[in-house]
């Protein structure tokens, strides 16, 4: 295949679940009239939620969920051993996600609670670069298909990504959207990294930081701002916590 | 033609593939009598019902959405139903419809890629749906028509298909426009052609001939066929109300299984397409009874390869309720979407219609607006028993037919893979 005079190759990829929903991979099948173009540049030789064909000669690997077992870390160190490049693809596997919610409580109580003391193979929510080194991450709670199908090309032309550095406010204001903050509404969207082209503040819903913090983000600002509003500590720090987006840039009572 | 026993055969599938999640069938016949048979969802669990203690109410919608990737919308307002219910809010009627219309979307959406994606494949021997695109392309077109619009239908009413956006206790953040919703009902009028020709794509496709008499949970409809809330019944005869949700289901735990399994009349029961398909058939629109007979397909059916045929005629009902619900839209006035609520300690449930069968939420709220306690019981974990106990009775017919190895793990794949489960959901 050729494109501006340039040969591409077609690299292999494989697509690999762990412990999610798998809303990540379906986005991969929607935007649907862009499929047959999609998958002419890649070939598929792994993909267990749409395929029966399953062969291990991938180079890049798109890894989705976070990681609660050890078979599944066992699984995952395979992976990262045989593909080139390896992808963590949505708020699961960057950031360990909502799974993170359930590390409010001892492991111990999680499993009683559900399985009334039966056992069940499980251990504490980790995020895929937690087990394995990763090389690129994918944003989002769901990943956007547009960032996905934007991603799949640079791969393709051996170029490297560069996601948007800027906070969601930055496609607010490009969309036109009616500032929610402003509305009222508890939004995390000035501290959280851009490329979803702020589809929740365009529905009337604030931000809930899926994405992870951008660049030289003003936390202190922001919770400021979020205080002068009214809203309370704890409130503003469920918000914070929801996807487990900002460990360690804010302290554990905001 | 001399019918031959299966003296041993050893199928051991890991994960199986085209269906959402993780499960095992392991098949070990010896002597040729049946060892073990078992359908092992070992899907690792999230624990949802923990997550949930402690959030504002506020964030229970958003949430539930996480649990699963395919089936968002029914999640989030299963939850949002439940907490409404147990304030004793009733919702205005322009969010009423469009909710209605979202579950339409995602189910539609769940449906074609089920029909499409994972089981048109098998039916077409080739190991995917992206060969289709060369192999058979006016397949792939209609799959990619239908699946197109229902997506762009839910990014319209509830800002995206999966994880919706727009769902909050008390109705929707925002309706869409009146232009917004013609528009809509244009591009339904124009997908609804590529139905009639999946139709008569399926017609083609020969079912392969299982029978296992079973009892058929569902929402009872009054005037509708059923996807939002109302009492439940099953093919046996049992009628509860909504909040009687537990006692429907029984929930128990197996060691092979980290899905609960349930049981009611029998040992087994099952939901989905097919269960609201036998218990709901007077309820469907003209146009999906027309579908249905053009499929031969006649409640009650108790094959449940035919869970194939029953999501592709709720695939018609959808579209033509669909357009009603827009022209109603259209015509009405939409300004109040929402209502403010008091908060105060209580109890609700929630039960709707999701792609694959009812799925009940439960949250308990304390005084400040806190979930205190959350149950979920998912559709899947409802048929994982139907699963297992058909996938024992099938392989069973197929030794005494002396069907060979690979057809018999060709069709208990298709088996488990007609009830389109979503395994990730089941544990949750």
């Amino acid at each position: 295949m050729k494109y501006s005079g340039i040969t591409l190759k077609k690299p292999k990829v494989g697509f690999f679940d762990f412990t999610g929903c798998e809303g990540c991979q379906l986005q991969i099948t929607n935007k649907e009239e862009n499929l047959k173009a999609l998958f002419g540049l890649v070939e598929v030789v792994n993909f267990r939620e749409i395929s029966s064909e399953r062969r291990d000669d991938y180079e890049i690997a798109f890894i989705d969920g976070c990681i609660t077992t050890d078979s599944e870390v066992a699984r995952l160190k395979k992976i990262r051993e045989q593909a080139g490049i390896l992808v963590a693809m949505g708020a699961c596997a960057c950031l360990g996600g909502v799974n993170n919610l359930r590390s409010r409580f001892p492991l111990p109580d999680v499993v009683k609670e559900v399985y009334d003391g039966h056992h069940v193979d499980t251990g504490p929510v980790r995020k895929v670069a937690e087990i394995v080194p990763v090389d690129i991450e994918l944003p989002g709670c769901p990943i956007s298909k547009h960032e996905f199908e934007w991603l799949v090309r640079h791969l393709v032309l051996g170029i490297e990504p560069q996601f948007p550095k800027y906070p969601v406010c930055v496609e607010c204001k490009q969309r036109l959207n009616s500032c929610v903050l402003d509305m009222g509404m508890m939004c995390l969207g000035p501290v959280t990294r851009a490329g979803c082209n702020a589809v929740c503040p365009r529905n009337r819903l604030g931000c809930w930081g899926c994405r992870g913090p951008s660049e030289e983000a003003n936390f202190e600002s922001l919770m400021e701002i979020l205080r002068e509003k009214g809203f309370t500590e704890e409130h503003i720090a469920e918000r914070v916590k929801f996807f487990n987006a900002f460990s360690g840039i804010l302290n554990s009572d905001c | 033609m001399t019918v031959k026993t299966v003296k041993s055969l050893n199928i051991d599938i890991k994960h199986l593939c085209r269906v959402e999640g993780h499960g095992d069938i392991r098949i070990r016949v010896e002597d040729g009598k049946l060892a073990e048979c078992t359908w092992a969802v070992v899907e690792t669990p999230r624990f949802f019902e923990v997550m949930f203690k402690g959030l504002s109410i506020e964030m229970a919608p958003i949430l539930a959405a996480r649990i699963c990737g395919i089936c968002s919308i029914s999640h989030s307002l299963a939850s949002a139903r439940a907490i409404e219910r147990a304030l004793k809010i009733r919702i205005p009627e322009p969010a009423q419809k469009v909710r209605l219309l979202a579950m339409h979307a995602e189910t539609l959406q769940s449906h074609s890629l089920h029909l499409f994606f994972l089981v048109a494949p098998d039916f077409l021997n080739v190991p995917s749906a992206i060969p289709l695109m060369q192999t058979h392309p006016e397949v792939a077109e209609t799959a990619v028509k239908i699946k197109g619009f229902a997506n762009r239908a839910a990014d319209l009413l509830v800002g995206r298909s999966t994880h919706p956006i727009v769902i909050k206790i008390g109705g929707l953040t925002q309706v869409p426009r009146k232009i917004q919703l013609t528009e809509l009902a244009k591009d339904l009028d124009a997908t609804i052609p590529y139905l009639w020709k999946a139709l008569d794509f399926f017609r083609g496709f020969k079912m392969p001939d299982f029978v296992r008499e079973t009892e058929f949970v569902s929402l009872r409809g009054v005037n509708r066929y059923p996807f939002i809330g109302g009492d439940l019944i099953s093919s046996d005869g049992i009628c509860k109300k909504e909040d009687e949700y537990r006692s429907m289901t029984n929930e128990y735990i197996v060691d092979f299984s980290n899905s609960k399994l349930t049981r009611l009349s029998r040992e087994s029961f099952a939901v989905g397409a097919l269960a609201r398909f036998n218990n709901n058939y007077d309820l469907l629109h003209p146009k999906a009874k027309e579908a249905a007979e053009g499929l031969n397909l006649r409640p009650k059916v108790h094959n449940p390869y035919f869970y194939n045929l029953a999501q592709l005629v709720e695939c018609f009902h959808i579209m033509y309720e669909s357009k009603e619900l827009l022209l109603e839209l259209i015509d009405s006035d939409t300004s109040e979407f929402s209502i403010p609520y008091k908060i105060g300690r209580c109890e609700g449930i929630g039960a709707v219609e999701a792609p694959r069968g009812v799925l009940y939420h439960c949250h308990r709220i304390n005084e400040e607006g806190k979930i205190e306690k959350a149950d979920c019981v998912i559709p899947t974990s409802q048929n994982n028993g139907n699963i297992y106990y058909d996938l024992h009775k099938l392989v069973n017919d197929l030794i005494a037919q002396g069907m060979e190895e690979k057809e018999i793990e060709r069709l208990s794949q298709m088996l488990v893979r007609a009830y389109d489960p979503c395994i990730s959901c089941s544990v949750h």
